[in-house]
């Protein structure tokens, strides 16, 4: 059966008279007016309402709200007290980074400054071995010098020997007898003047 | 009894469980006092086991409750500033308590909470009421400055003034209303296109094929009602925070 809500309001007092007429009050209470706008119920509803609304608004406050808060507080709590740690070990990295990098570029001048120093000494000791050679070449140069002049003034000596010795021969074989041997080196020095 | 079946107004009824009359008001433990406790079960329930392992790193559960919590916590200190904190568990409860009301109540056969007027209107009047409160008590009458802003000539004061107050008035109306006539509307939609349906599938082979239409539309209709139980729920913390805003720094 198709029965629209304006048949089932029409229905419904009639449905009440008839109970009515049976002997029960209540439902004519019930079926006369729109139920929400029905004042008879008001003073229940008010005072069940706020019972359980009191109650309700007692353990909440008592009850659930600190439990949350708190449940949210710690929560947040160790988030802060989290990312504090994490910042704290960031930085920690970054003065370990930074001490490294510290030692680093100290190692890397030690290690040019001794470059340095070696390379230093081994040119100071290249420039002395070498002027300590130019030294002895200089030296041997002098020494042969001297024995070149020695010799040169060896044999110029020895020039006017030979010369004086001919010299007596060629006036011996010339003239004959014996010659006078201061004499002819006389003539030979004034001759090779 | 057919006619109950389909009547879209039915599921609003409330019929007491437990009779109960105190100084000649009916304070009968109904099923609407029966789904304000289920939902505050739920609610307690779903809060405080999910977070009862207190882990560092949350399990889903957890983060729901978390997100919740974080969700309302941040809305109100957007809103209210740091002061405004003092109100975190009243504006949390009730953005906890609209939320799990609204979603118990798309459940079928299950009553919604907040489809009854007098419940939001009574939760909005917490609301106001702990406005104009704090108001008064901590800035004396300097909370009146909410009605007369800054920078107004003179000649328009009255008119702006009556509009501030009436402005101010309204808010728990339209604060409860919004919530209720959401939650109202969008069951009543709900049922009217599910009633189509039973009706439709009773008239045979055509009525099945035809029920298809307003079955599809039932299947939409309750993903949009999630949207709005969630919605809701937000648009009255916000306005909450907003309103508390005003009891914070009425002079704006």
């Amino acid at each position: 059966m198709f029965v629209t809500s304006a048949f089932a309001q029409e229905a419904a007092p009639a449905a009440a008279e008839g109970e009515t007429h049976a002997g029960t009050a209540v439902p004519a209470e019930e079926h006369g007016t729109f139920p929400p706008f029905n004042a008879e119920t008001f003073p229940s509803q008010i005072l069940w309402l706020v019972i359980t609304f009191g109650l309700f608004y007692l353990f909440l406050k008592r009850v659930v709200m600190p439990r949350v808060g708190a449940i949210i507080d710690v929560r947040n709590d160790r988030i802060t007290q989290d990312l504090d740690h994490a910042a704290r070990l960031k930085g920690e990295a970054d003065a370990a980074v930074a001490a490294y990098e510290q030692e680093l570029a100290e190692a890397k001048a030690n290690a040019n400054k001794i470059g340095q120093q070696a390379s230093d000494a081994a040119k100071s000791e290249a420039e002395s071995t070498r002027k300590k050679l130019e030294a002895e070449l200089e030296k041997k140069l002098g020494e042969a010098e001297a024995s070149i002049a020695s010799i040169k003034a060896k044999a110029m000596k020895e020039v006017g020997t030979i010369a004086e010795d001919t010299t007596s021969a060629i006036v011996e074989a010339l003239v004959g007898g014996k010659t006078d041997k201061a004499e002819i080196s006389a003539a030979v020095k004034s001759a090779a003047r | 009894m057919a006619a109950d079946k389909v009547d879209p107004i039915h599921q609003f009824q409330i019929h007491p469980i437990i009779p109960l009359h105190i100084g000649g008001y009916d304070v009968s433990f109904t099923n609407s006092a029966l789904f304000m406790v289920v939902t505050v079960i739920v609610a307690s329930a779903f809060l405080y086991m999910s977070t009862a392992s207190r882990s560092l790193i949350p399990g889903r559960l957890q983060s729901m409750s978390e997100m919740a919590y974080e969700f309302v916590g941040n809305m109100l200190r957007d809103a209210a500033g740091k002061q405004g904190m003092q109100f975190f568990p009243l504006v949390f409860s009730l953005f906890m308590f609209v939320l799990v009301a609204n979603l118990i109540g798309l459940f079928p056969y299950f009553f919604t909470v907040t489809s009854h007027i007098i419940v939001t209107f009574t939760l909005a009047a917490l609301v106001i009421g702990t406005v104009v409160v704090y108001g008064f008590a901590k800035h004396g009458f300097g909370f009146l400055k909410l009605f007369v802003p800054h920078g107004v000539p003179g000649y328009l004061m009255p008119l702006v003034v009556a509009i501030e107050v009436i402005s101010f008035v309204s808010r728990p109306v339209s604060l409860s209303v919004r919530l209720f006539a959401n939650m109202l509307a969008g069951h009543i939609t709900l049922k009217v296109f599910s009633g189509f349906v039973v009706s439709l599938s009773a008239l045979g082979a055509v009525g099945i094929a035809g029920s298809i239409l307003p079955l599809a539309m039932a299947v939409a209709l309750t993903a949009l009602e999630l949207l709005v139980a969630f919605l809701q729920a937000y648009v009255f913390a916000v306005l909450t925070c907003m309103y508390l805003n005003d009891a914070l720094h009425p002079s704006h």
